[in-house]
């Protein structure tokens, strides 16, 4: 370099110092924006979990009311009999409002009876109709029963009723929230662990309503889902990675398998309602015609994962098999597939975990119905998990808004422990070559 | 016989051929000893035997399934009197839902005319033999199968090679299963929807801007024509669309790029799976989370500010969308950043940029074709996403731009047409079907599109 550099360099060095302080500050400041971004995508995580687990985990307790309950033999057996078919058939209710009136004898207004002994559960009667049926010879004696309470009552004991709020406006009135508080005065009033959330179905009273038959829903669905994707991903992946020969037609199938990953899971829907409903005639809410839906739409995803699977087992296990003289198809069964297999469970799991969040297909085929029973076969009619949290959040009432929230949590669990085992399987079965 | 039970004695039976199979070959070779002389592995005659035993019974036993119901109805229909046979298509096919409502039990017999009495009866009769016939003939053919495969065999049988033909074709067979779900949306959701458009006219659907699907049941109520112009259904999908691409894009794109350029492996270890966790969550859970927080969120905001919020406005679907859709954005885009040669990064520092500069003067355009076919592909998501505003954006089609203002969407539009039992050819149901074809062909022209743009860029650096 000659001397006649020397004095544009030193301009450009100049001009290069001063902008170095403008550079740097939006270095800085682009820097910034990176950190801001990640910064409320975790605080979207933090916020969205914090406002479902808020709102939900009183749905893990509910209010119970003690009641000194008479078994009043004019009530539930009028004849004498106790013939069990009697028994079944007594006026519970009206020793449940003989018992509430017992404890507010001071309430005789017939109105205000009413709302009285509407802070029972209608399930309370058979708490009360099993006890005599359990033991006959109870008639007659009284006992101190804990019993279900109305919804609006759990609210209020949960503390989810604003009692400042003016008595027009809230669920229950100056008169229902002094009977509350004079039980809970004598500790009549108890939240317990709500074993009923996990062992009922659907209801329409928010203190009935449990996932039972929802999570089974949800299981027969995905066992469905499991036998036939996993099977038909596996056996389509492995054609394409092994054996298809590259032409036309496998190439048709690659671009198909990625279009039908990316179309949107409510078309899946409409196919299962003209094909499988329409056409073939399976009934509809069944779990089984759900899980054909679930099937379809989560195949791509199997096949794609067993195919990246497959990809990992090294070509030289391959050609140790050919060179013993196993021919094509022993040398994928017996060594290539059992390499891959890790990695096509994982890939199964992470499918399953889509298809047990999957809702919009399955509204279409009818597994929205409110059903009370606990599905028990394939065909009986069923809703899923997440079809329940959406039939719950558009529901009315108060109560239903933490019963929504608790069956997220539930859905979310389930979701976190099948990722959590493809997690693990990924860690332990991943073998390096 | 339950058609369980036959297909539980076939395996049975193709169990007990395998074992059979496999003994004949090795006692014409004379024992283990002489194995060499077999063509194949003994497993192999054994299971030749098996799916001779089990493939033609089964085979037999779906098709009988497939055929036997129609038949049973042909048979009951002309056996029934003169005057029934002769009624028009209709009231016949009311007579037979009559019919077959007693034979499934859902109406006790006593309770139905003498004639449809009559006609359950011969159907329980036809259908209680067809059963016995189909699985006496599946087990006889299952038997013959498996002795005719036992006697074939032979020293030099080609047992393996067969076997692996009949592994292949099955393999075949599953990979075609993706070919077929493709043909099967297509033709399903195509021909609903051409029956729709011999009703409604396309230009009419494609254009029209007032969507009213509600058909009265008498011709003289209000609203009894119906309208299907579904423009304000696009426009509402495409409202929503854009808001939560506003959110999505610019958080995804600015997370990725710190998350790829700029924080250690520590920090990135711990904040991938973090942010990859919202793409796991159900959609269902976003919906309640727009509607339980968003929605008045954005509401008592409005009212602060003195704007009219509607309580499913278009903002809170969008933004709640764009939150689900961050994850997408920023793990596509990361990828894309991630693939772009160290060579590139290393000429900018070279020449004295900083590392913002290098970012987006080089980086950012070599990874730039590869981002937007993710975000193609994201905005793919956004318009066929269902749950976030089945649950957060209204029911009313409007034709608006104002985002506090409550829209309608494609999908809700589906999902509120088909929920409960309707009549299936109804206009007002298959014009669901004309909105999913809509929707499939628009979101497969965009994933095409994204694919192609993402795979040319991918073979530009490898």
């Amino acid at each position: 370099m000659s001397k006649s550099d020397a004095t544009p360099a030193r301009g450009v060095r100049q001009k290069v110092a001063a902008g170095l302080k403008r550079r740097y500050r939006a270095e800085r400041r682009f820097q910034a924006y990176g950190i801001a971004a990640v910064g409320v995508g975790i605080l979207f995580v933090v916020v969205l979990f914090t406002t479902i687990i808020a709102n939900g985990y009183t749905a893990f307790e509910q209010t119970y009311i003690r009641l000194d309950v008479t078994y009043l033999a004019g009530e539930i057996d009028p004849t004498g009999a106790r013939a069990p078919a009697d028994l079944a058939a007594g006026n519970y209710e009206g020793v449940l409002h003989a018992a509430l009136r017992a404890r507010f004898p001071e309430v005789t207004d017939r109105a205000e009876l009413r709302q009285l002994y509407g802070i029972l559960s209608g399930a309370a009667e058979t708490t009360v109709r099993e006890r005599v049926l359990a033991d006959p010879a109870r008639i007659g004696t009284q006992e101190s029963l804990w019993l279900l309470a109305r919804d609006k009552v759990d609210m209020l004991v949960k503390g989810k009723v604003d009692r400042k709020l003016p008595e027009a406006d809230r669920a229950l009135n100056d008169r229902e929230v002094g009977w509350i508080d004079a039980l809970g005065a004598e500790h009549r009033i108890e939240k317990r662990f709500n074993i009923g959330f996990f062992t009922h179905g659907d209801s329409r009273e928010p203190e009935q309503a449990g996932v039972r038959g929802a999570v089974m829903g949800s299981l027969f669905t995905l066992l469905v889902t499991l036998l036939l994707s996993f099977p038909i991903g596996v056996a389509a992946a492995v054609y394409l990675e092994e054996f298809a020969p590259r032409n036309r037609l496998t190439d048709v199938i690659e671009v198909n398998i990625n279009n039908l990953a990316a179309v949107p899971s409510i078309v899946f829907g409409l196919l299962g309602l003209a094909m499988f409903i329409e056409f073939f005639g399976l009934p509809r809410s069944a779990p089984l015609v759900g899980g054909l839906v679930l099937t379809l739409m989560t195949l791509p995803t199997i096949i794609i994962a067993s195919r990246a699977a497959l990809k990992a087992v090294p070509p030289s296990i391959r050609e140790a098999a050919f060179g013993m003289g196993a021919s094509p198809v022993q040398t994928v069964l017996h060594h290539v597939l059992p390499l891959a297999v890790p990695g096509m469970l994982t890939g199964a799991i992470i499918g399953m975990a889509r298809a047990l969040g999957e809702s919009a297909p399955l509204l279409m085929i009818g597994m929205v119905a409110f059903i009370a029973d606990v599905p028990k076969t394939f065909s009986d009619p069923a809703t899923v998990l997440p079809v329940q949290v959406y039939l719950w959040a558009s529901s009315p009432e108060r109560a239903f808004i933490e019963r929504t929230s608790g069956a997220i949590i539930v859905l979310l669990a389930f979701l976190l422990i099948m990722n959590a085992a493809a997690v693990v399987l990924r860690s332990r079965f991943e073998r390096r070559w | 016989m339950q058609s369980s039970t036959i297909v539980i004695v076939i395996l049975v039976l193709s169990a007990v051929a395998y074992r059979v199979g496999r003994r004949r070959s090795l006692a014409l070779v004379g024992g283990p000893r002489s194995i060499r002389d077999l063509h194949s592995l003994p497993s192999y005659y054994g299971f030749l035997t098996a799916l001779w035993c089990a493939l033609p019974a089964l085979l037999l036993l779906c098709a009988w399934h497939l055929i036997d119901q129609r038949l049973i109805l042909e048979t009951v229909l002309s056996h029934m009197p003169g005057e029934l046979q002769r009624l028009p298509d209709d009231q016949r096919g009311l007579l037979m839902n009559d019919v077959r409502n007693v034979v499934q039990g859902n109406v006790p017999i006593g309770e139905a005319r003498p004639a449809v009495q009559a006609a359950a009866r011969e159907w329980l009769r036809l259908d209680g033999l067809s059963r016995v016939a189909g699985g006496a003939l599946a087990l006889c053919l299952g038997l013959a199968g498996g002795a005719f495969a036992w006697w074939r065999i032979s020293p030099t049988l080609r047992a393996r090679n067969r076997v692996e033909k009949v592994v292949e074709i099955a393999l075949v067979i599953c990979s075609l299963i993706a070919i077929l779900t493709t043909i099967g949306i297509v033709l399903s959701v195509l021909y609903e929807a051409l029956q729709f458009f011999r009703v409604v006219p396309l230009t009419e659907f494609l254009f029209g801007t007032h969507w009213s699907p509600q058909m009265a049941i008498r011709s003289d109520q209000v609203g009894s024509s119906g309208a299907f112009g579904a423009v304000p259904l696009f426009a509402g999908t495409l409202l929503i669309s854009l808001i939560a691409m506003l959110v999505a894009v610019p958080v995804g794109l600015l997370a990725a790029i710190y998350l790829a350029e700029y924080a250690d492996r520590r920090i990135r270890a711990v904040t991938k799976p973090f942010l990859e966790v919202l793409a796991g969550i159900p959609t269902v859970v976003y919906g309640f989370f727009a509607v339980l927080t968003v929605g008045p969120l954005l509401r008592s905001t409005g009212q602060s500010l003195g704007l009219d919020v509607a309580s499913e406005s278009a903002l809170s679907a969008g933004l709640v969308m764009g939150i689900m859709i961050i994850p997408f954005v920023s793990s596509l885009a990361d990828d894309m950043i991630t693939a772009v040669p160290q060579s590139l990064r290393d000429g900018a520092y070279a020449l004295g940029a900083t590392r913002s500069e290098t970012i987006r003067r080089v980086v950012l355009p070599a990874a730039l074709p590869g981002i937007v076919g993710g975000v193609l592909l994201a905005v793919s998501r956004a318009i066929g996403e269902t749950m976030i505003v089945v649950m957060a954006a209204g029911l009313a089609a409007k034709l608006t731009a104002n985002p506090l203002e409550a829209v309608t969407t494609v999908t809700v539009q589906i999902v509120a047409l088909l929920i409960g039992d309707n009549e299936f050819n109804s206009p007002k149901t298959l014009s669901a079907f004309a909105l999913g074809l809509v929707l499939f062909v628009a979101t497969l022209l965009l994933n095409i599109l994204a694919l192609t743009i993402v795979r040319k860029y991918r073979e530009h650096y490898e």
